[in-house]
């Protein structure tokens, strides 16, 4: 396979702190070879931009593996870039050919403010796991392993869900900033599993209802499902809106589950 | 030593504060997002249950004047000797009415929720995937269909503006409305809203109602497909066949 080397222009939104007006930048990038990564791309451009004496472009980035969910941001219109169940990270230049022009931007969510130039703070999400994405257990020596058997299609079901990293792709593409599809992957992961059981209807209604404070809702597109880098199925959704229902029509006391707070 | 970066924003609730005090169940179950979607699903597939009867009840304008005349007549009667004369089409009409304000006014509410989740937005264009023009549309086409609901009753429930209007005869009423080329004009456009309204509608509820297998997924397109596009031909045969002559 032969490296071609790529010359582009960049647009990229650059705003100077939560409260300042933003604006898109145009760059021309040296040439690139289109083996890089999304990331080393704008590390290259960094590069230049910090030897011309001009503030380099702050982007979110930990892993580099698509498995931290830092990096999203829009490219040309689509949460991480054109190609499906990718992480901007992991999205190779050779999507892209010579000449083209890249519109880069923050993610934008009333939940998602800006920090600095592409960089948010995705903290809302945090706050939909405190609400009751975890499981209670009493800490002590560690359970033997194997001690719940987990049917093997309940475990790679969860699994499915919990493949989601958190990077916030979904709220950004849903033309309605829905959270409905982290919070529905970060139910079903504990939902499905035995061990989520004893907390099922208590942790489907508190966590329903904190996304509900900090993103919008959902009419159904299903483009987050398009734009997730682990591709998660909107399947989760539906299943997330029957148990919410459930939280609120199960007798809980007599269930175990009493509602709390 | 590194210097720790305080992100702003985003820890207080940005879209819905939390309700200040409990309530009963199903009042919380109607604030949340999610239970608005659920009475969406479920009035809106009463309303297609309406505009599928309403169409098959129109059918039997092909069979003639005296059927569908008869058929209107049953519908006033439904019930009667049991039932005083047209109780029953009265509660079903509240019936639709309730399911009719509680879909709008439910679908008003996530709309302005779903604006503040996103006050700034994109400032470059968008590239969608999934999202098609049905379901861009739903605001837009659930509008067209309401005001279009007000003129047909006006034209041919109450006759107000349909100079030819006679109470209870159906077929001619029917034909006297659609003869005019510019009602069945805007009949058929507004047919066409009510279809492409549909079709996001009837793979909606599915997702909405969490009736959803992976076995079955492409199938509920295809459903929606086809329901709203029998709904669309039977509506739409109407005024076309009265302006072509063969219905007189
Ligand atoms: S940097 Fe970790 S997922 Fe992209």
């Amino acid at each position: 396979m032969s490296t071609n080397m790529l010359n582009l222009t960049l647009k990229v939104w650059r705003q100077d702190g939560p409260n300042s007006a933003g604006r898109f930048e145009t760059y021309q990038t040296t040439t690139i070879a289109d083996d890089a990564s999304f990331l080393e791309m704008l590390d290259y451009v960094n590069e230049d931009l910090v030897a011309g004496d001009v503030e380099p472009i702050t982007f979110d980035h930990d892993c580099r593996e698509g498995i931290c969910g830092t990096c999203g941001v829009m490219i040309n219109g689509q949460a991480h870039g054109p190609q499906r169940g990718t992480a901007t990270c992991q999205l190779h230049m050779r999507q892209f050919r010579s000449g083209d022009t890249i519109v880069i931007e923050p993610w934008r969510a009333a939940a998602f403010p800006i920090i600095r130039d592409l960089m948010v703070n995705r903290a809302a999400l945090d706050r939909v796991v405190e609400s009751g994405g975890y499981i209670t257990v009493s800490t002590g020596a560690a359970p033997d392993a194997n001690i719940t058997p987990v049917p093997r299609d309940a475990a790679e079901a969860a699994m499915d869900a919990a493949a989601c990293i958190g990077c916030g792709a979904c709220v950004a593409a849903c033309p309605n900033s829905a959270g409905q599809l982290f919070t529905s992957a970060k139910l079903a992961h504990l939902n499905l599993l035995p061990q989520g059981q004893a907390e099922r209807w208590s942790r489907s209604e508190a966590m329903v209802e904190t996304m509900e404070q900090y993103f919008g809702s959902c009419t159904n597109h299903g483009e987050c499902q398009e734009a997730c880098p682990k591709e998660i199925s909107i399947d989760f959704i539906a299943m997330m809106n029957r148990d919410y229902l459930k939280a609120k029509f199960t007798n809980r006391r007599r269930g175990g589950q009493r509602k709390s707070g | 030593m590194a210097k720790t970066m305080s992100r702003p924003g985003a820890t207080a609730p940005v879209v819905n504060p939390p309700a200040a005090k409990s309530a009963p169940w199903p009042v919380t179950f109607y604030r949340s997002a999610v239970g608005k979607k659920w009475v969406m699903a479920i009035t809106g597939l009463g309303l297609l249950g309406f505009v599928i009867a309403h169409m098959i009840g129109n059918l039997k304008m092909y069979l003639g004047r005296e059927d569908i005349d008869a058929y209107g007549h049953a519908l006033r009667t439904l019930l009667h000797p049991i039932m005083p004369n047209e109780l029953v089409l009265w509660i079903l009409r509240l019936g639709l009415f309730a399911m009719l304000v509680a879909h709008i006014h439910a679908a008003a509410t996530l709309t302005i929720m779903n604006k503040k989740a996103r006050p700034v937005g994109y400032q470059s264009p968008r590239q969608y995937v999934a999202v098609n023009f049905a379901s861009k549309s739903m605001r837009y086409t659930g509008l067209i269909v309401f005001l279009y609901l007000i003129f047909h009753l006006l034209d041919l429930t109450i006759g107000t503006t349909n100079p030819d209007f006679v109470e209870g005869r159906v077929y001619d009423n029917l034909v006297a409305s659609m003869s005019r080329p510019a009602v069945a004009i805007v009949y058929i456009l507004c047919n066409i809203a009510i279809a492409v309204h549909l079709f996001h509608g009837i793979w909606s509820v599915f997702q909405s109602m969490g009736l959803n297998n992976p076995r079955y997924n492409v199938a509920r397109r295809w459903v929606a497909m086809a329901l709203s596009g029998i709904i669309l031909v039977g509506n739409v045969s109407f005024p076309i066949m009265i302006l072509a002559g063969v219905v007189h």
